[in-house]
C-alpha cells in the first residue's frame, strides 16, 4: 500500500464522517439555521469526494452551484419565514418515528448487501481525469446536446416560475372598489401591501382578506 | 479505495434523506432533506462514471444534469413554501392538507 493509498483512504474516511454527521445534523438538530448550515458542510464534503474521484469540474459546480446558490436560497428562504412557532406534537408521532427509522435501516441493509454481493466489473480504461473538462464539454456539444439545450429552457421556466409563484398576489376588491384606490399613494402598484412581521395584527383587514388558517383547513 | 466504499456513503446519505423527509415538520427541513437524496443520487453517479466508465465520463455528464435540476427545483420549492407561508400562515407540514381527501 503505497503513500497515495493511504492518503486516498485517510481524506475519504474523513470526508465520510464529515458528510454523514452533518447530514444527520441536518435531519436531527432543532434549530433550523444550523441545519442550513450544516447542509453546506454536506455539500462541502461531497465536493472533496468528488475529488477523490477524480472529478474536479463537477466538485467546482458542486462548490458553486450548491454551497454559492442552493444553501444561501435556503437560508433566505429561512430568513423570509422567519417564524418562531412550536410545532403542536402530534399524538403517536414516536411511532412514526420508529416505524421510519425501521424503514430507512431496512433500506439501508439491503443497498448495502447488494452493493457488497454484486460483482462489479472494473474498467481498465486510462482515466480521464484532468481532462474531464474536455470530454464533458464534447459530451455536451455533441451527444447530449438535447438535453443541454433542454435544461437551460429548464432553467428559464424555474426562474419565470419562481417569480411568478413568490411574487405578492394582486388584491382583486380593489379593482372592484375604486373609491378606495384614490386615497392610496400615487406611485404604488396594485399590489398587496407589504406586511411587517411585528407590525402585522391578526385582526387586520388584509389578514381577513388572506385567510383564515383555521377556515380553510376544514 | 474502492468502488463499494463511496456506494455505502450514498446508500448511507440516502437512508438520512429518506428519514428526514418522512419524519421533519419544517417545510424548509423538508427541501433540504431532498437536496441529501439528490446529493446521495450523484455520488453514486461519480463513483460508477470514474470505476466502471472511466474514459468516456458520462457519469459525470449526467450529475451536471441532476445539479441543474436541483437548482431549478430548489429555487421552485423554495417559491412553494414562501406562497404557503403567505397563505396559510404556517411552515408546518401537517397543516398542508389541502389535496388531502
Amino acid at each position: 500500500m503505497s503513500i497515495a493509498d493511504v492518503v486516498q483512504l485517510v481524506s475519504f474516511g474523513i470526508l465520510t464522517v464529515m458528510v454523514l454527521g452533518a447530514a444527520l445534523g441536518v435531519v436531527l438538530l432543532e434549530n433550523i439555521v444550523y441545519s442550513a448550515f450544516l447542509l453546506g458542510a454536506v455539500f462541502i464534503g461531497i465536493a472533496g469526494l468528488y475529488v477523490l474521484l477524480n472529478a474536479g469540474f463537477v466538485a467546482a459546480a458542486q462548490v458553486l452551484i450548491y454551497v454559492g446558490a442552493v444553501n444561501v436560497l435556503i437560508l433566505f428562504g429561512i430568513m423570509l419565514v422567519n417564524k418562531r412557532q412550536e410545532f403542536k406534537p402530534l399524538p403517536k408521532a414516536w411511532l412514526g418515528r420508529a416505524a421510519t427509522a425501521l424503514v430507512c435501516v431496512g433500506l439501508f441493509a439491503l443497498l448495502s448487501t447488494m452493493v457488497l454481493s454484486t460483482p462489479w466489473v472494473l474498467t481498465n480504461l486510462p482515466i480521464a481525469g484532468d481532462d474531464s473538462t474536455l470530454v464533458i464539454g464534447q459530451h455536451f456539444f455533441s451527444d447530449f446536446l438535447l438535453p443541454f439545450e433542454l435544461a437551460s429552457i429548464l432553467l428559464l421556466m424555474a426562474l419565470v416560475g419562481a417569480i411568478i409563484l413568490a411574487r405578492r398576489e394582486y388584491l382583486p376588491d380593489q379593482v372592484v372598489a375604486p373609491a378606495e384606490e384614490i386615497q392610496r399613494p400615487v406611485l404604488t402598484l396594485p399590489e398587496r401591501p407589504r406586511e411587517l412581521v411585528a407590525a402585522a395584527t391578526p385582526n387586520s383587514p388584509e389578514r381577513m382578506i388572506t385567510s383564515d388558517p383555521d377556515n380553510r383547513n376544514k | 479505495m474502492q468502488l463499494q466504499y463511496f456506494l455505502l456513503v450514498a446508500a448511507a446519505l440516502f437512508c438520512i434523506g429518506i428519514y428526514g423527509l418522512v419524519t421533519s415538520r419544517n417545510a424548509i427541513r423538508v427541501l433540504m432533506s431532498i437536496e441529501l437524496l439528490l446529493n446521495a443520487v450523484n455520488i453514486n453517479l461519480m463513483a460508477f462514471s470514474n470505476y466502471l466508465d472511466a474514459s468516456s465520463i458520462k457519469g459525470q455528464v449526467f450529475t451536471v444534469f441532476v445539479i441543474t435540476i436541483a437548482a431549478a427545483e430548489a429555487a421552485v420549492g423554495l417559491a412553494i413554501v414562501l406562497s404557503i407561508y403567505r397563505n396559510r400562515d404556517t411552515v408546518d407540514m401537517e397543516q398542508f392538507n389541502l389535496l388531502k381527501w
